[in-house]
């Protein structure tokens, strides 16, 4: 299983990174925002994409569309990882077509739990 | 106090006008067109010097407003370059408090992961010779094996000192490292202060401004042309108060409630 994780804080990459290690997903790479991100989808054999929303560049909203534009990676599952709350953001992101929506700041219990839910599906 | 006189030249202005424009009926019903033309020519003059005055104001108070924040710019060159000033000295505060968070989260997530595989380790191995230590006191091992044992505990409580003496240091540079939120604690609140004295200045001329307006009949339609709508979906980061906002979730089940009546 490959994952890219996109976020413009070192930081919170590194936390993603360590939680998703602990759930046994070692094979990760990470991006600092979606113009980074995108030539990476499209050369990479990636699985799954955790992506922030709010990053200078191209933000994780428009990855999310242009992700799903894309004839190669529309099915990609996708999980936002993000500080935006507002309600009109999370349908947004919905209607965009997102897998799972987690909110910052967030436990490794809520993490796992969206990640197993999207994979049951994406299986199932 | 600027805001009192400002009033008291208002008040001054209008007084004027009040009088010159009952003395203008009187000429006016006196017939007396020529003092009537003066008075009126005389009307505009006290508007126009009184118009002057406002403006005046509003230029000194600009002026001591950039004075204040100590703004440093190349006003000549288009656009102008400002080249130091306290609200660019907040911005490299601001980074700085980006720096200095992001070097604490790294040195101490550089502990915590430093520290994990020695508590792992010891943590095995004392469960390993916990069941050594139970076949030995069951009688079921043989000199050789208690040999081995016997040279493992002797690692093991070695292996303990020199891990949990690790462990200890790696666990005080954490704490250490929490300074961070002394540091950035400092900076943001001179950075808080000068938000506070902008908001301050911002207002008070405005205040003039609203003068000029008033004397000017200006003043409605710039108030319209500044109302711009925020898209619905713009990245606004972190909500800080999530829990009175209507339009805003306050946490993860928010989220899945909300998402779950999508048909997620």
């Amino acid at each position: 299983m490959k994952i890219l994780i996109v976020d413009d804080f070192s930081t919170m990459r590194r936390i993603i990174k360590n939680l998703l290690r602990d759930l046994g997903f070692t094979n990760t790479q990470e991006a600092d925002d979606g113009v980074t991100a995108l030539p990476m989808l499209k050369n990479g054999d990636f699985d799954f994409l955790v992506t922030d929303w709010n990053m200078p560049g191209m933000t994780g909203i428009d990855l999310l569309k242009a992700v799903r534009a894309d004839a190669n990676l529309s099915s990609l599952p996708v999980l936002m990882v993000t500080a935006e709350a507002k309600r009109d953001q999370i349908i947004e992101a919905a209607q965009s077509g997102v897998n799972g929506y987690v909110v910052k700041p967030f436990t490794a219990q809520a993490l796992k739990e969206k990640i197993d839910k999207i994979f049951e599906r994406v299986d199932g | 106090m600027e805001q009192e006189s400002n009033t008291d030249a208002n008040q001054e202005f209008i007084t004027e006008l009040q009088d010159c424009a009952k003395m203008l009926i009187e000429k006016l019903q006196g017939d007396n067109y020529e003092e009537a033309s003066k008075l009126i020519q005389s009307m505009v003059e006290t508007r126009d010097r009184h118009i002057f005055l406002a403006v005046g104001r509003l230029t000194r108070g600009l002026h001591s407003a950039i004075v204040n924040f100590h703004v440093d710019a190349d006003l000549d060159s288009e656009p102008p370059v400002v080249e130091s000033s306290e609200i660019q000295d907040a911005t490299d505060r601001l980074s700085y408090v980006i720096d200095l968070t992001q070097k604490a989260a790294d040195k101490t997530m550089d502990m915590v992961e430093a520290s994990a595989p020695i508590a792992l380790n010891l943590g095995q191995e004392a469960e390993q010779l916990h069941q050594e230590w139970g076949r030995l006191k069951r009688r079921e091992m043989s000199a050789d094996e208690f040999r081995e044992l016997y040279r493992r505990m002797d690692d093991f409580l070695q292996q303990t000192g020199t891990g949990t003496q690790q462990l200890n240091k790696n666990l005080q540079d954490i704490i250490l490292e929490q300074g961070f939120q002394d540091l950035t604690g400092q900076v943001l609140k001179r950075v808080i202060g000068l938000i506070g004295d902008v908001e301050r200045d911002l207002v008070s001329l405005v205040r003039i401004a609203g003068q000029v307006e008033e004397v000017t009949g200006l003043g409605d339609e710039a108030d319209k042309l500044v109302k711009a709508t925020v898209g619905a979906a713009e990245a606004e980061g972190p909500q800080i108060h999530a829990d009175v906002r209507d339009d805003v979730v306050s946490g993860q089940d928010e989220v899945d409630d909300l998402l779950s009546s999508l048909g997620f």
